[in-house]
Protein backbone atom coordinates (compact mmCIF):
# COMPACT_ATOMS: atom_id res chain seq x y z
CA UNK A 1 0.00 0.00 0.00
CA UNK A 2 1.31 3.43 -0.81
CA UNK A 3 1.97 6.12 1.73
CA UNK A 4 -0.22 8.41 -0.37
CA UNK A 5 -3.32 6.43 0.36
CA UNK A 6 -2.63 6.06 4.05
CA UNK A 7 -1.90 9.58 5.08
CA UNK A 8 -3.67 12.82 4.51
CA UNK A 9 -1.48 14.96 2.29
CA UNK A 10 -0.28 17.85 4.42
CA UNK A 11 2.26 19.58 2.17
CA UNK A 12 1.43 20.55 -1.40
CA UNK A 13 0.63 17.35 -3.28
CA UNK A 14 2.07 16.62 -6.70
CA UNK A 15 -0.39 16.63 -9.57
CA UNK A 16 -0.23 12.83 -9.65
CA UNK A 17 -1.03 12.52 -5.92
CA UNK A 18 -3.82 15.07 -6.22
CA UNK A 19 -5.44 13.26 -9.15
CA UNK A 20 -5.33 9.94 -7.30
CA UNK A 21 -6.84 11.48 -4.17
CA UNK A 22 -9.52 13.28 -6.15
CA UNK A 23 -10.59 10.11 -7.98
CA UNK A 24 -10.81 8.34 -4.60
CA UNK A 25 -13.07 11.14 -3.33
CA UNK A 26 -15.44 10.75 -6.26
CA UNK A 27 -15.23 6.96 -6.42
CA UNK A 28 -15.51 6.33 -2.68
CA UNK A 29 -18.47 8.70 -2.40
CA UNK A 30 -20.33 6.71 -5.07
CA UNK A 31 -19.24 3.37 -3.63
CA UNK A 32 -20.25 4.08 -0.02
CA UNK A 33 -23.60 5.57 -1.04
CA UNK A 34 -24.27 2.55 -3.28
CA UNK A 35 -23.64 0.30 -0.30
CA UNK A 36 -25.97 2.35 1.92
CA UNK A 37 -28.74 2.33 -0.70
CA UNK A 38 -28.28 -1.42 -1.11
CA UNK A 39 -29.35 -1.80 2.53
CA UNK A 40 -32.83 -0.71 1.44
CA UNK A 41 -33.37 -3.68 -0.86
CA UNK A 42 -36.42 -5.52 0.43
CA UNK A 43 -37.20 -2.79 2.98
CA UNK A 44 -38.41 0.26 1.01
CA UNK A 45 -41.99 1.50 1.58
CA UNK A 46 -43.18 0.25 -1.82
CA UNK A 47 -41.86 -2.06 -4.54
CA UNK A 48 -41.38 0.84 -6.96
CA UNK A 49 -39.22 2.73 -4.46
CA UNK A 50 -37.29 -0.43 -3.64
CA UNK A 51 -36.47 -0.74 -7.35
CA UNK A 52 -35.66 2.95 -7.61
CA UNK A 53 -33.16 2.93 -4.75
CA UNK A 54 -31.56 -0.30 -6.00
CA UNK A 55 -31.22 1.12 -9.52
CA UNK A 56 -29.59 4.29 -8.24
CA UNK A 57 -27.25 2.11 -6.15
CA UNK A 58 -26.32 0.08 -9.22
CA UNK A 59 -25.53 3.18 -11.28
CA UNK A 60 -23.39 4.55 -8.44
CA UNK A 61 -21.55 1.26 -8.13
CA UNK A 62 -20.82 1.28 -11.86
CA UNK A 63 -19.54 4.85 -11.63
CA UNK A 64 -17.40 3.89 -8.63
CA UNK A 65 -15.84 1.05 -10.63
CA UNK A 66 -14.88 3.40 -13.47
CA UNK A 67 -13.42 5.96 -11.07
CA UNK A 68 -11.57 3.52 -8.82
CA UNK A 69 -10.14 1.55 -11.76
CA UNK A 70 -8.75 4.79 -13.10
CA UNK A 71 -7.41 5.75 -9.65
CA UNK A 72 -5.64 2.41 -9.39
CA UNK A 73 -4.04 2.82 -12.82
CA UNK A 74 -2.84 6.33 -11.98
CA UNK A 75 -1.38 5.18 -8.69
CA UNK A 76 0.63 2.55 -10.56
CA UNK A 77 1.06 0.21 -7.59
CA UNK A 78 -0.96 -2.62 -9.07
CA UNK A 79 -4.17 -1.95 -7.14
CA UNK A 80 -7.36 -2.50 -9.16
CA UNK A 81 -10.93 -1.43 -8.32
CA UNK A 82 -11.42 -4.46 -6.07
CA UNK A 83 -8.19 -3.92 -4.14
CA UNK A 84 -9.23 -0.31 -3.53
CA UNK A 85 -12.80 -1.16 -2.56
CA UNK A 86 -12.15 -4.20 -0.40
CA UNK A 87 -8.69 -3.80 1.04
CA UNK A 88 -8.55 -0.30 2.42
CA UNK A 89 -9.59 0.59 5.95
CA UNK A 90 -11.59 3.57 7.22
CA UNK A 91 -8.83 6.24 7.26
CA UNK A 92 -7.94 5.43 3.64
CA UNK A 93 -11.47 6.10 2.38
CA UNK A 94 -12.03 9.56 0.89
CA UNK A 95 -15.83 9.72 0.62
CA UNK A 96 -17.79 12.73 1.79
CA UNK A 97 -19.01 12.16 5.35
CA UNK A 98 -22.61 12.71 4.21
CA UNK A 99 -22.88 9.43 2.33
CA UNK A 100 -21.75 7.19 5.19
CA UNK A 101 -24.60 8.43 7.41
CA UNK A 102 -27.03 5.61 8.30
CA UNK A 103 -30.18 5.39 6.20
CA UNK A 104 -32.66 6.48 8.89
CA UNK A 105 -36.21 6.50 7.57
CA UNK A 106 -37.12 6.81 3.89
CA UNK A 107 -37.31 10.60 4.19
CA UNK A 108 -33.82 10.78 5.70
CA UNK A 109 -32.46 8.66 2.84
CA UNK A 110 -34.18 10.93 0.30
CA UNK A 111 -32.69 14.10 1.82
CA UNK A 112 -29.19 12.57 1.84
CA UNK A 113 -29.70 11.53 -1.78
CA UNK A 114 -31.07 14.92 -2.79
CA UNK A 115 -28.02 16.79 -1.43
CA UNK A 116 -25.60 14.42 -3.18
CA UNK A 117 -27.54 14.04 -6.45
CA UNK A 118 -27.60 17.82 -6.81
CA UNK A 119 -23.84 17.94 -6.26
CA UNK A 120 -23.10 15.11 -8.70
CA UNK A 121 -25.36 16.68 -11.32
CA UNK A 122 -23.46 19.99 -11.24
CA UNK A 123 -20.06 18.39 -10.72
CA UNK A 124 -20.31 15.84 -13.54
CA UNK A 125 -21.75 18.52 -15.77
CA UNK A 126 -18.65 20.66 -15.15
CA UNK A 127 -16.22 17.74 -15.32
CA UNK A 128 -17.25 17.05 -18.92
CA UNK A 129 -14.91 19.96 -19.72
CA UNK A 130 -12.06 18.57 -17.62
CA UNK A 131 -8.61 18.60 -19.20
CA UNK A 132 -8.39 14.99 -18.03
CA UNK A 133 -10.13 13.35 -20.99
CA UNK A 134 -10.78 10.04 -19.31
CA UNK A 135 -12.40 11.75 -16.33
CA UNK A 136 -14.43 13.90 -18.75
CA UNK A 137 -15.66 10.70 -20.44
CA UNK A 138 -16.65 9.12 -17.11
CA UNK A 139 -18.45 12.35 -16.12
CA UNK A 140 -20.40 12.51 -19.39
CA UNK A 141 -21.63 8.97 -18.92
CA UNK A 142 -22.37 9.40 -15.20
CA UNK A 143 -24.27 12.64 -15.82
CA UNK A 144 -26.88 10.88 -17.97
CA UNK A 145 -27.59 8.48 -15.12
CA UNK A 146 -27.45 11.21 -12.48
CA UNK A 147 -30.24 13.12 -14.22
CA UNK A 148 -32.58 10.24 -13.36
CA UNK A 149 -31.31 10.10 -9.77
CA UNK A 150 -31.83 13.82 -9.32
CA UNK A 151 -35.38 13.65 -10.65
CA UNK A 152 -36.16 10.74 -8.31
CA UNK A 153 -34.83 12.39 -5.15
CA UNK A 154 -36.02 15.95 -5.90
CA UNK A 155 -39.57 14.78 -6.67
CA UNK A 156 -39.68 12.73 -3.49
CA UNK A 157 -38.38 15.69 -1.50
CA UNK A 158 -41.29 17.80 -2.72
CA UNK A 159 -43.79 15.01 -2.19
CA UNK A 160 -42.67 14.40 1.39
CA UNK A 161 -41.98 18.03 2.31
CA UNK A 162 -45.26 19.29 0.91
CA UNK A 163 -47.06 16.16 2.09
CA UNK A 164 -48.59 15.32 5.46
CA UNK A 165 -47.63 17.05 8.72
CA UNK A 166 -45.75 13.89 9.68
CA UNK A 167 -43.78 13.56 6.40
CA UNK A 168 -43.00 17.30 6.43
CA UNK A 169 -41.70 17.14 10.00
CA UNK A 170 -39.53 14.14 9.23
CA UNK A 171 -37.83 15.52 6.11
CA UNK A 172 -37.38 18.92 7.75
CA UNK A 173 -35.62 17.20 10.63
CA UNK A 174 -33.47 15.27 8.14
CA UNK A 175 -32.61 18.44 6.18
CA UNK A 176 -31.62 20.27 9.37
CA UNK A 177 -29.41 17.38 10.43
CA UNK A 178 -27.82 16.65 7.03
CA UNK A 179 -27.41 20.14 5.55
CA UNK A 180 -24.15 20.95 7.42
CA UNK A 181 -22.51 17.89 5.84
CA UNK A 182 -22.68 19.72 2.51
CA UNK A 183 -20.07 22.24 3.75
CA UNK A 184 -17.45 19.61 3.06
CA UNK A 185 -18.32 19.49 -0.66
CA UNK A 186 -17.10 23.04 -1.14
CA UNK A 187 -14.31 23.43 1.44
CA UNK A 188 -11.31 23.61 -0.90
CA UNK A 189 -8.06 22.07 0.30
CA UNK A 190 -4.66 21.63 -1.38
CA UNK A 191 -5.92 18.80 -3.57
CA UNK A 192 -8.84 20.84 -4.87
CA UNK A 193 -6.52 23.79 -5.51
CA UNK A 194 -4.00 21.74 -7.50
CA UNK A 195 -6.73 20.22 -9.65
CA UNK A 196 -8.47 23.54 -10.19
CA UNK A 197 -5.19 25.07 -11.39
CA UNK A 198 -4.69 22.18 -13.82
CA UNK A 199 -8.30 22.67 -14.98
CA UNK A 200 -9.03 19.07 -14.15
CA UNK A 201 -11.72 19.98 -11.61
CA UNK A 202 -14.03 23.02 -11.55
CA UNK A 203 -13.59 25.87 -9.04
CA UNK A 204 -15.50 24.90 -5.89
CA UNK A 205 -16.92 28.41 -5.41
CA UNK A 206 -18.63 28.22 -8.81
CA UNK A 207 -19.81 24.72 -8.09
CA UNK A 208 -21.33 25.82 -4.79
CA UNK A 209 -23.25 28.66 -6.46
CA UNK A 210 -24.63 26.32 -9.10
CA UNK A 211 -25.53 23.67 -6.52
CA UNK A 212 -27.40 26.20 -4.38
CA UNK A 213 -29.25 27.56 -7.41
CA UNK A 214 -30.31 24.03 -8.30
CA UNK A 215 -31.48 23.05 -4.82
CA UNK A 216 -33.11 26.25 -3.58
CA UNK A 217 -36.28 26.21 -5.71
CA UNK A 218 -36.88 22.54 -4.92
CA UNK A 219 -36.47 23.11 -1.17
CA UNK A 220 -38.87 26.02 -1.44
CA UNK A 221 -41.42 24.00 -3.39
CA UNK A 222 -41.11 21.29 -0.75
CA UNK A 223 -42.04 24.01 1.85
CA UNK A 224 -38.83 23.21 3.72
CA UNK A 225 -36.19 25.52 5.18
CA UNK A 226 -32.42 25.17 5.32
CA UNK A 227 -30.97 25.61 8.79
CA UNK A 228 -29.45 29.07 9.42
CA UNK A 229 -25.66 29.37 9.44
CA UNK A 230 -23.14 26.95 8.04
CA UNK A 231 -22.68 24.62 11.02
CA UNK A 232 -20.03 21.95 11.28
CA UNK A 233 -17.35 21.10 8.73
CA UNK A 234 -16.69 17.41 8.27
CA UNK A 235 -13.58 16.03 6.54
CA UNK A 236 -14.32 12.57 5.17
CA UNK A 237 -12.68 13.55 1.92
CA UNK A 238 -9.41 13.89 3.84
CA UNK A 239 -9.89 10.49 5.51
CA UNK A 240 -11.38 11.74 8.80
CA UNK A 241 -14.60 9.78 9.20
CA UNK A 242 -17.29 9.31 11.78
CA UNK A 243 -18.06 5.99 13.43
CA UNK A 244 -20.61 5.02 10.77
CA UNK A 245 -18.15 4.16 7.98
CA UNK A 246 -16.55 1.28 9.89
CA UNK A 247 -19.89 -0.54 9.99
CA UNK A 248 -20.43 0.03 6.26
CA UNK A 249 -17.01 -1.39 5.43
CA UNK A 250 -17.38 -4.31 7.86
CA UNK A 251 -20.34 -5.53 5.84
CA UNK A 252 -19.07 -4.54 2.39
CA UNK A 253 -15.60 -6.02 2.85
CA UNK A 254 -16.44 -9.09 4.95
CA UNK A 255 -16.12 -11.69 2.20
CA UNK A 256 -12.79 -10.43 0.85
CA UNK A 257 -11.41 -10.03 4.36
CA UNK A 258 -12.50 -13.52 5.45
CA UNK A 259 -11.61 -15.25 2.18
CA UNK A 260 -8.94 -13.07 0.53
CA UNK A 261 -9.07 -13.23 -3.25
CA UNK A 262 -12.40 -15.14 -3.33
CA UNK A 263 -14.04 -15.04 -6.78
CA UNK A 264 -17.46 -15.96 -8.12
CA UNK B 1 -27.58 6.33 -38.86
CA UNK B 2 -27.83 3.40 -36.48
CA UNK B 3 -24.81 1.71 -34.97
CA UNK B 4 -25.46 -1.41 -37.05
CA UNK B 5 -25.45 0.59 -40.29
CA UNK B 6 -22.24 2.34 -39.28
CA UNK B 7 -20.49 -0.90 -38.53
CA UNK B 8 -21.26 -2.42 -41.92
CA UNK B 9 -19.43 0.33 -43.82
CA UNK B 10 -15.84 -0.15 -44.94
CA UNK B 11 -15.69 -3.65 -43.44
CA UNK B 12 -13.24 -6.14 -44.85
CA UNK B 13 -14.43 -9.71 -45.45
CA UNK B 14 -12.96 -10.81 -42.12
CA UNK B 15 -14.57 -7.93 -40.28
CA UNK B 16 -17.93 -8.65 -41.91
CA UNK B 17 -17.66 -12.26 -40.74
CA UNK B 18 -16.93 -11.14 -37.15
CA UNK B 19 -19.87 -8.75 -37.30
CA UNK B 20 -22.20 -11.56 -38.42
CA UNK B 21 -21.08 -13.65 -35.44
CA UNK B 22 -21.58 -10.72 -33.05
CA UNK B 23 -25.02 -10.03 -34.52
CA UNK B 24 -26.11 -13.47 -33.30
CA UNK B 25 -25.11 -12.84 -29.65
CA UNK B 26 -28.18 -12.00 -27.57
CA UNK B 27 -28.26 -9.40 -24.83
CA UNK B 28 -28.44 -11.47 -21.60
CA UNK B 29 -31.19 -9.29 -20.07
CA UNK B 30 -33.32 -8.75 -23.18
CA UNK B 31 -32.48 -11.80 -25.33
CA UNK B 32 -34.72 -10.66 -28.18
CA UNK B 33 -32.06 -8.02 -28.94
CA UNK B 34 -28.58 -8.84 -30.18
CA UNK B 35 -25.65 -6.84 -28.88
CA UNK B 36 -25.37 -5.28 -32.35
CA UNK B 37 -29.07 -4.27 -32.27
CA UNK B 38 -28.38 -2.65 -28.91
CA UNK B 39 -25.63 -0.51 -30.41
CA UNK B 40 -22.96 -1.46 -27.89
CA UNK B 41 -20.58 -2.98 -30.48
CA UNK B 42 -18.66 0.14 -31.48
CA UNK B 43 -15.92 -1.22 -33.67
CA UNK B 44 -14.52 -4.36 -35.24
CA UNK B 45 -10.96 -4.21 -36.50
CA UNK B 46 -9.08 -7.11 -38.05
CA UNK B 47 -5.38 -6.39 -38.48
CA UNK B 48 -2.05 -8.15 -38.47
CA UNK B 49 -2.07 -8.00 -34.67
CA UNK B 50 -5.43 -9.82 -34.45
CA UNK B 51 -9.12 -9.07 -34.04
CA UNK B 52 -10.21 -6.28 -31.73
CA UNK B 53 -13.85 -5.68 -30.78
CA UNK B 54 -14.72 -2.29 -29.28
CA UNK B 55 -17.59 -2.54 -26.78
CA UNK B 56 -19.35 0.06 -24.69
CA UNK B 57 -21.75 -0.43 -21.79
CA UNK B 58 -25.34 0.80 -21.64
CA UNK B 59 -25.50 1.93 -18.00
CA UNK B 60 -22.19 2.06 -16.15
CA UNK B 61 -23.44 -0.39 -13.50
CA UNK B 62 -25.20 -2.80 -15.85
CA UNK B 63 -24.24 -6.28 -14.64
CA UNK B 64 -24.74 -7.68 -18.16
CA UNK B 65 -21.59 -5.94 -19.39
CA UNK B 66 -19.20 -8.56 -17.99
CA UNK B 67 -21.36 -11.39 -19.37
CA UNK B 68 -21.44 -9.77 -22.82
CA UNK B 69 -17.70 -9.32 -22.84
CA UNK B 70 -17.12 -13.01 -22.15
CA UNK B 71 -19.77 -14.18 -24.62
CA UNK B 72 -18.11 -12.12 -27.36
CA UNK B 73 -14.77 -13.82 -26.68
CA UNK B 74 -16.36 -17.28 -26.31
CA UNK B 75 -18.42 -17.11 -29.51
CA UNK B 76 -15.54 -15.85 -31.60
CA UNK B 77 -13.32 -18.59 -30.15
CA UNK B 78 -15.93 -21.20 -31.15
CA UNK B 79 -15.51 -19.90 -34.70
CA UNK B 80 -11.76 -20.21 -34.44
CA UNK B 81 -11.18 -16.50 -33.98
CA UNK B 82 -8.97 -15.28 -31.19
CA UNK B 83 -10.00 -11.75 -30.32
CA UNK B 84 -9.60 -9.12 -27.64
CA UNK B 85 -12.20 -6.71 -26.34
CA UNK B 86 -11.52 -3.03 -25.78
CA UNK B 87 -14.03 -1.21 -23.54
CA UNK B 88 -14.94 2.21 -24.93
CA UNK B 89 -16.33 4.83 -22.56
CA UNK B 90 -16.54 7.93 -24.67
CA UNK B 91 -18.86 8.92 -26.28
CA UNK B 92 -21.37 7.51 -23.80
CA UNK B 93 -23.96 5.07 -25.14
CA UNK B 94 -27.30 6.50 -26.18
CA UNK B 95 -30.60 4.73 -26.82
CA UNK B 96 -30.47 6.40 -30.25
CA UNK B 97 -27.85 3.77 -31.11
CA UNK B 98 -30.42 0.97 -30.92
CA UNK B 99 -30.98 -0.13 -34.52
CA UNK B 100 -34.31 0.17 -36.36
CA UNK B 101 -34.66 -3.60 -36.33
CA UNK B 102 -33.81 -3.58 -32.62
CA UNK B 103 -36.65 -1.13 -31.97
CA UNK B 104 -39.06 -3.33 -33.93
CA UNK B 105 -37.94 -6.42 -31.97
CA UNK B 106 -38.47 -4.60 -28.67
CA UNK B 107 -41.99 -3.58 -29.69
CA UNK B 108 -42.82 -7.16 -30.77
CA UNK B 109 -41.49 -8.40 -27.44
CA UNK B 110 -43.88 -6.10 -25.57
CA UNK B 111 -41.31 -3.50 -24.41
CA UNK B 112 -42.04 0.02 -25.63
CA UNK B 113 -38.93 1.16 -27.54
CA UNK B 114 -37.22 4.43 -26.58
CA UNK B 115 -38.00 7.60 -28.49
CA UNK B 116 -35.31 8.92 -30.79
CA UNK B 117 -33.58 11.91 -29.23
CA UNK B 118 -31.83 13.04 -32.40
CA UNK B 119 -28.61 14.49 -31.06
CA UNK B 120 -28.24 16.81 -28.11
CA UNK B 121 -31.44 18.74 -28.87
CA UNK B 122 -33.91 16.57 -26.97
CA UNK B 123 -33.70 15.98 -23.26
CA UNK B 124 -33.86 12.26 -22.44
CA UNK B 125 -36.06 12.81 -19.39
CA UNK B 126 -38.51 15.00 -21.34
CA UNK B 127 -38.71 12.33 -24.04
CA UNK B 128 -39.61 9.80 -21.36
CA UNK B 129 -42.44 12.02 -20.18
CA UNK B 130 -44.17 11.82 -23.56
CA UNK B 131 -47.34 9.72 -23.42
CA UNK B 132 -47.09 6.10 -24.41
CA UNK B 133 -49.66 3.59 -25.71
CA UNK B 134 -50.14 0.21 -24.07
CA UNK B 135 -48.20 -2.38 -26.13
CA UNK B 136 -50.99 -4.95 -25.59
CA UNK B 137 -54.27 -3.07 -26.16
CA UNK B 138 -52.94 0.19 -27.69
CA UNK B 139 -54.91 2.26 -25.15
CA UNK B 140 -53.54 5.74 -24.48
CA UNK B 141 -54.72 5.49 -20.87
CA UNK B 142 -51.40 4.51 -19.34
CA UNK B 143 -49.40 5.68 -16.34
CA UNK B 144 -45.82 5.35 -15.16
CA UNK B 145 -45.54 3.47 -11.88
CA UNK B 146 -41.77 3.81 -11.55
CA UNK B 147 -38.96 5.43 -13.50
CA UNK B 148 -36.85 2.41 -12.50
CA UNK B 149 -37.51 -1.21 -13.39
CA UNK B 150 -36.09 -4.73 -13.32
CA UNK B 151 -33.05 -3.61 -15.32
CA UNK B 152 -31.39 -0.17 -15.35
CA UNK B 153 -32.64 0.50 -18.89
CA UNK B 154 -36.38 0.16 -18.29
CA UNK B 155 -39.23 2.00 -16.55
CA UNK B 156 -42.46 0.47 -15.26
CA UNK B 157 -45.90 1.39 -16.58
CA UNK B 158 -49.49 0.27 -16.10
CA UNK B 159 -52.36 0.35 -18.59
CA UNK B 160 -55.54 1.77 -17.07
CA UNK B 161 -57.67 0.13 -19.77
CA UNK B 162 -56.51 -3.50 -19.77
CA UNK B 163 -54.90 -3.15 -16.31
CA UNK B 164 -51.75 -4.97 -17.43
CA UNK B 165 -48.30 -3.76 -16.37
CA UNK B 166 -45.68 -3.19 -19.07
CA UNK B 167 -42.15 -1.87 -19.52
CA UNK B 168 -40.72 0.99 -21.49
CA UNK B 169 -37.10 1.25 -22.56
CA UNK B 170 -35.87 4.53 -21.05
CA UNK B 171 -34.25 7.17 -23.20
CA UNK B 172 -30.62 7.76 -22.35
Amino acid sequence: MSATARSTVASAPTLGQARFEYLLRLGDTSLVLAQRLGEWVGHAPALEEDLGLANVALDLLGQARLLLSYAGELEGCGRDEDALAYRRDVPEFRNFTLVEQPNGDFGFTIVRQFLLDGLQRELYSALRQSTDERLAGIAAKALKETEYHWRFSSRWLVRLGDGTAESHARVQRALTELWPYSNEFFAADLIDQVLEQAQIAPPLATLETRWQALLEPVIKEATLACPPGRGKLTAGKRGLHGEALGFVLAEMQFLQRAYPGARW
Amino acid sequence: MSAADGLAQHATADEARVQRILAAIPDPEIPVLSIVDLGIVRSVVCSASGVEVGLTSTYSGCPATDVIRSSVLDRLREHGISARVRMILDPAWSTDWISASGRAKLADYGIVPPRLLGGAGTDALDANDQPVACPRCQSAQTERTSEFGATPCKALYRCRSCLEPFERFKCL
